[in-house]
């Protein structure tokens, strides 16, 4: 279990959650990244850069 | 048989990245190296131990310049670098249509901002201006005067980062409330979908809502021209429909498809492994 950096819900992940992979808190709808699995580590993604795509 | 190291060039990982990774894993003898482009260096000579490199990468210059140095060390990818190069910019795609007469809405590009107002009137209101390079229709403007074009264009010189000084200029086509994204994978056309919306940005990244599109031979053939244009691969391609037909609006070469699969019924990762895995060293 891991909490959302930005208003503490508790946040499930399934068995094969990926490093880097994008979530959404359900609480506050933040969009946040797993940086790291082991051990687990949650923060808030990046914001849209220019050339990101498409 | 032997096993297919396979090497997933990605940054974030959104429901495509996931989705194709989950099909990956389901193949046998087939190894999935993960690349992350904000973790990688290069020194143009060591080799990563991969037999394809399949492109995710979230960030249009890291996966152009990534693409590069792999197949500099003989690495096939998927897609190639020079397809990604043309998809990546609206101008170079607009050429490689008109080399291979693929019909496309009637353009303009210009490099100073007097010429791009006189390309803008030549066209005729309204016109879309464009990034040369972008996605998610971000930056879009639809020009509907001459008052709406100088102050746009001012802005873009004043404001823009350089590459907003180069101007995409196409002459608006009405859309009746829908556009058509059809999926090219290996020079099939295996998929497409309707993006309908009330706003004249039809992107579903905009949130307009996406229904099944049959495809008929003209979606198909347009669609395969298309992409053999820009040189193949794994493609999305975007088109209007008009009263003379369908014209290609853009090519997209790392493509999003989470809103497609169920639309349409066909599983897009799994072709897209298929034709990955094909492309292999063997």
């Amino acid at each position: 279990m891991s909490q959302c950096p930005v208003c503490d819900n508790d946040l499930s992940l399934g068995a094969d959650t990926l490093k880097g992979e994008l979530l959404e808190c359900d609480d506050c709808g933040t969009e946040l990244e797993v940086t790291s699995i082991d051990p687990l580590k949650i923060e808030v993604a990046p914001e849209a850069e220019e050339d990101w795509g498409q | 048989m032997g096993t297919i190291r396979v090497g997933f060039l990605h940054s974030l990982i959104r429901k495509e990245e996931k989705l194709l990774v989950t099909e990956f894993k389901k193949r046998p003898n087939v190894e999935l190296v993960m690349l992350d482009d904000r973790e990688m260096t290069f020194d143009l000579t060591a080799k990563p131990e991969v037999d394809v490199i399949v492109e995710r990468s979230i960030n249009h210059s890291r996966a152009l310049h990534a693409l590069r140095l792999f197949q500099s060390l003989g690495i096939p990818c998927v897609n190639t670098y020079d397809v990604s190069l043309t998809c990546g910019d609206k101008i170079l795609t607009a050429v490689a249509l008109k080399d291979h007469d693929v019909p496309q809405p009637d353009l303009r590009t210009a490099l100073p901002e007097t010429s791009a107002l006189e390309a803008i009137e030549e066209l005729g209101y309204p016109v879309v201006l464009k990034p040369a390079v972008g996605s998610w229709g971000r930056l879009l403007s639809k020009i509907n005067d001459r008052d709406a074009a100088e102050t746009i264009l001012e802005h873009k010189t004043v404001l823009g980062s350089y590459h907003h000084s180069i101007f995409f200029i196409q002459k608006y086509i009405a859309k009746k409330g829908r556009d058509i994204r059809a999926f090219v994978v290996g020079g099939e056309c295996i998929a497409a979908i309707y993006r309908s919306s009330e706003h004249w940005i039809t992107n579903t990244a905009r949130g307009a809502s996406a229904s099944n599109c049959p495809i008929t031979p003209e979606l198909a053939d347009i669609c395969v021209a298309a992409a053999e244009a820009v040189g193949g691969g794994v493609l999305a391609v975007d088109l209007f429909e008009t009263e003379e037909g369908l014209l290609v609006n853009e090519v997209n070469y790392t493509m999003e498809f989470r809103n497609s699969i169920d639309t349409t019924g066909v599983n897009i990762p799994d072709k897209v492994i298929d034709f990955v895995l094909s492309s292999a060293r063997t």
